[in-house]
């Protein structure tokens, strides 16, 4: 990582903890800021945190770990996330599924070399009335077909393709 | 800043998720109001208000099984092995963590409970993969002895047949094995609030949780001082010290070798344990036979190089404090000591920027290292190469310290191998010894004379309370027993978290020959006040580094001792499990028996001390030769890993 990037990575979480309280509690707040802006919470940024709000990095790392928004490496721009809990499963997710690996060409846990989409499973995101649904990064679709599959990645693909879509800082 | 540590559960640092909600007991327990009647199995007492149903069960005699829980760490609550059924209260309940406020009437082994218990343990050995008969802690192990206790004869959730993870052999003090591991949660709290290191945490989530380094990195690349203290807390055989017991037996089987052991003060404070005795009951003596018996070729006493330590460590002292007052010149103060393994490699990661404080002599081990690889050598018209050291020592640490690449001043590797109290205990088991049994024997000379003030190295406060008997006697011209009774130097013992102490030097003497070279005189000294400091585990240390980053009165101190385990060497890493703040006072009363048994009780007294000075040493204490072979450099670290 480049120096400029830490010393940046550094003043934001620097004001995101000021912004949040600036002690302990602040954790969970900070993470999400560097996730929505650096997609990822890097190794260095971890140990950020800690120094700051005098915890241990390895705190930062078990907090991390333990919910799946949060990622310490590099997904895909999009994460997809489709629900695998009993009523999606009921409606047929089994199908979108297959439509989504075959359309991106990875299984799930994978993410497409361009690093544009990556798969996961999700357990029920509160919306077993009108399963199968899925997730991409925070916007919920449902009532998922594969028909509609194909649409919703056609729409994220011309997102990016017109580049209309702020690129996420890499780091 | 307070002196007296607040009570555990005040000042722990463990995530949220980990502390079990707890009620503060009132400090004065007679008031009205302040204690509550609770009746467990038919029996009735009363007890504080927020006291825990175990703590009342314990005080009523009452067996319950705990596994998570720990005398020294706070509460967390999470293994339910304990629990017991609270009348009123439709489900079980965790005795550890169940604060009684109000007369409650429980029982502790009711059919409900029996069944909850074993199921409880069923399901850690459902995830626990080990053979009992394969592991350092078979017939020392909670889980083993829960499972006796409830009975298991099978696997009702089934048994994994094959390890999960591998082990982590990385660091050269400490092993894990996480196969082992039943998420107790007792390596967290003791790294995170007695050590405030910070190693380990529970990571991921559900069946996936396991204990981990920063983003699972092998423990010899994060900031793991190598206390040991972990593994101490350890329940099962999870965590393990890095054992070398079959090289030093090769190294004992090979004739043309010349094996030599220094054992240092508080193993023979503690091995007893090991064999069944109870805590506090000295085997010195005992433990001399029994290691020439197993084919030690000499057995030190590490005693020798503690005085050797005090006498390098108190020059510098003066050193530092001349240049200070006289040549008014800027040099790091307070000094810190460096004795402790643990404690050096937690400043060179926190505080880097305090090494120049740390005094630049090596620990005893290291010293003696150097000394039987040089001088014991030539005396003895031995071949260092065909010397293998070895130490024995309560501490994981010293393991590291003895692999550290600067350790190499004789031009061979000083130490060759660190035994922990446990794996020696091991060693003279196999030899079929039984070691209370054995007659007593001397330690081998030329380092055999011990003095009193290095068997108190091994309690905290006892590196301060030697420095200051010597530096009493070389600086006043007095008898410390004229200050102090007996010159038992109370002010800096005890298991107080942090200790400040200050002495007046009354009168100044003649300089003795010793420091002949460095000072002219002590008239500087006249009159000054000497503020000390001693702090015990690095949770502690830390408090005083931040109070003398901030300008707080430790900034003032001209020495201070630092020792990274609680309690001092004799809780050291190594020492027997199990240890508590009990047994911790126990092995310091059997230290201090044997400073009250000793002849000599002052380091500048020993008189194999002085004989090194006259014809190895030359050139004195902090003298060039000295310098090269007693003192040495340390690493900043930092604490960010890449
Ligand atoms: S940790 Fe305990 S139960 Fe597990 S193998 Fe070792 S002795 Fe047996
Ligand atoms: S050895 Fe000490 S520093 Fe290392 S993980 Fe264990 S308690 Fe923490
Ligand atoms: S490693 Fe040992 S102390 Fe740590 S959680 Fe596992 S069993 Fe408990
Ligand atoms: S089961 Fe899929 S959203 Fe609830
Ligand atoms: S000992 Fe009480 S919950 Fe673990």
């Amino acid at each position: 990582m480049l120096v400029p990037v830490q010393e940046r990575l550094r003043q934001d979480i620097e004001g995101w903890i000021k912004s949040n309280g600036g002690d302990r509690s602040s954790l969970l707040p900070v993470l999400q800021e560097v996730q929505k802006k650096y997609s990822r919470i890097s190794d260095y940024a971890m140990q950020v945190i800690a120094d700051l709000l005098d915890i241990h990095p390895v705190e930062v790392h078990g907090v991390v770990s333990f919910y799946s928004f949060l990622k310490e490496a590099h997904k895909g721009r999009f994460e997809i996330r489709l629900c695998r809990t009993i009523s999606c499963d009921m409606a047929g997710r089994d199908r979108v599924a297959r439509q989504l690996e075959n359309e991106l060409g990875i299984t799930f846990g994978e993410t497409t070399p361009d690093g544009r989409f990556s798969l996961e499973w999700a357990n029920c995101v509160g919306m077993c009335d009108q399963g199968p649904a899925l997730l991409v990064n925070e916007q919920v679709f449902t009532c998922v077909t594969p028909e509609k599959v194909h649409d919703i990645l056609a729409h994220f693909k011309k997102m990016m393709d017109i580049n209309v879509f702020q690129q996420a800082e890499e780091h | 800043m307070s002196d007296k540590s607040d009570t555990k559960q005040a000042a722990s640092r463990a995530p949220v998720s980990q502390r079990a909600f707890t009620v503060e007991k009132p400090k004065d327990t007679t008031g009205i109001g302040s204690q509550v009647s609770i009746t467990i199995d038919d029996r009735e007492i009363k007890v504080p208000v927020g006291a825990t149903i175990l703590d009342a069960a314990k005080e009523l005699g009452i067996h319950i099984p705990t596994l998570c829980f720990h005398d020294d760490l706070c509460v967390a609550g999470v293994c339910r092995v304990c629990v017991v059924e609270v009348e009123g209260q439709r489900t079980l309940q965790a005795a550890c963590a169940y604060p009684v406020t109000a007369p409650i009437n429980v029982k502790t082994h009711t059919r409900k409970v029996r069944q909850a218990r074993r199921h409880v343990v069923d399901l850690l050995l459902s995830k626990h993969y080990g053979e009992c008969y394969a592991c350092v802690r078979n017939n020392n192990c909670e889980l083993q002895s829960l499972a006796k206790e409830y009975g298991v004869d099978h696997f009702r959730f089934g048994h994994p047949d094959a390890p999960i993870y591998d082990p982590d052999e990385s660091s050269y003090s400490v092993h894990r094995d996480m196969n082992k591991c039943v998420l107790c949660r007792r390596c967290v709290r003791t790294c995170i609030d007695l050590q405030e290191v910070g190693v380990l945490d529970a990571a991921h989530r559900g069946v996936e949780s396991r204990i981990e380094t920063f983003l699972d990195k092998p423990l010899a690349d994060v900031v793991c001082i190598n206390c040991g203290q972990c593994v101490n807390r350890c329940p099962t055989g999870a965590l393990k010290a890095n054992d070398p017991t079959d090289d030093v037996w090769a190294a004992i089987d090979d004739p043309a070798k010349h094996v030599v052991i220094q054992t240092a003060p508080s193993p023979r404070a503690g091995v007893g344990e090991c064999f069944g005795l109870e805590p506090g009951i000295p085997l010195t003596l005992e433990m001399n036979t029994a290691l020439r018996r197993c084919g030690f070729d000499r057995v030190f006493d590490t005693n020798f190089t503690a005085d050797l330590t005090i006498i390098e460590e108190g020059t510098e002292l003066i050193q530092r404090l001349h240049t200070a007052l006289v040549q008014k010149e800027p040099v790091a103060l307070p000094q810190f000591t460096s004795c402790s393994p643990g404690w050096v490699k937690f400043i060179e990661h926190f505080y880097p920027e305090m090494l120049p404080n740390l005094s630049s002599a090596k620990s005893p081990q290291q010293m003696f290292g150097a000394i039987i690889k040089t001088y014991y050598a030539k005396v003895n018209n031995l071949d260092p190469k065909d010397i293998v050291s070895v130490a024995l020592m309560p501490c994981s640490a010293k393991k590291f310290e003895c692999n550290r690449p600067e350790m190499n001043d004789s031009g061979y590797k000083d130490v060759d191998y660190g035994l922990t109290t446990r794996e020696l205990a091991r060693m003279i088991s196999e030899a079929g010894i039984h070691l209370p049994e054995v007659p007593k024997s001397p330690f081998d000379d030329p380092f055999g004379q011990e003095t009193g003030s290095g068997v108190i190295f091994g309690a905290s406060g006892g590196v301060m309370e030697a420095a200051l008997r010597s530096v009493i006697e070389l600086v006043c011209g007095i008898k410390v027993e004229d200050l102090y009774d007996h010159a038992d130097i109370i002010p800096v013992r005890g298991f107080e978290g942090v200790k400040y102490a200050e002495i007046t030097v009354p009168d100044v003497g003649p300089v003795p020959d010793i420091l002949a070279h460095l000072v002219p005189n002590w008239d500087w000294l006249k009159g000054a006040t000497l503020k000390v400091g001693v702090c015990h585990g690095t949770a502690n240390a830390k408090k005083v580094l931040d109070d003398i980053r901030a300008g707080g009165k430790f900034s003032e101190c001209h020495f201070i001792e630092f020792m990274a385990c609680p309690g001092g060497c004799l809780g050291g890493g190594g020492q027997p499990i199990p240890t508590t703040a009990e047994i911790r006072a126990a092995r310091a009363r059997a230290i201090y028996s044997e400073d009250d048994r000793s002849e000599v009780r002052k380091s500048h007294e020993n008189p194999a001390v002085l004989e090194l000075y006259g014809k190895f040493l030359t050139d004195g204490p902090c003298g060039e030769m000295s310098h090269k072979l007693l003192h040495t450099g340390y690493v900043p670290r930092g604490k960010y890993i890449p």
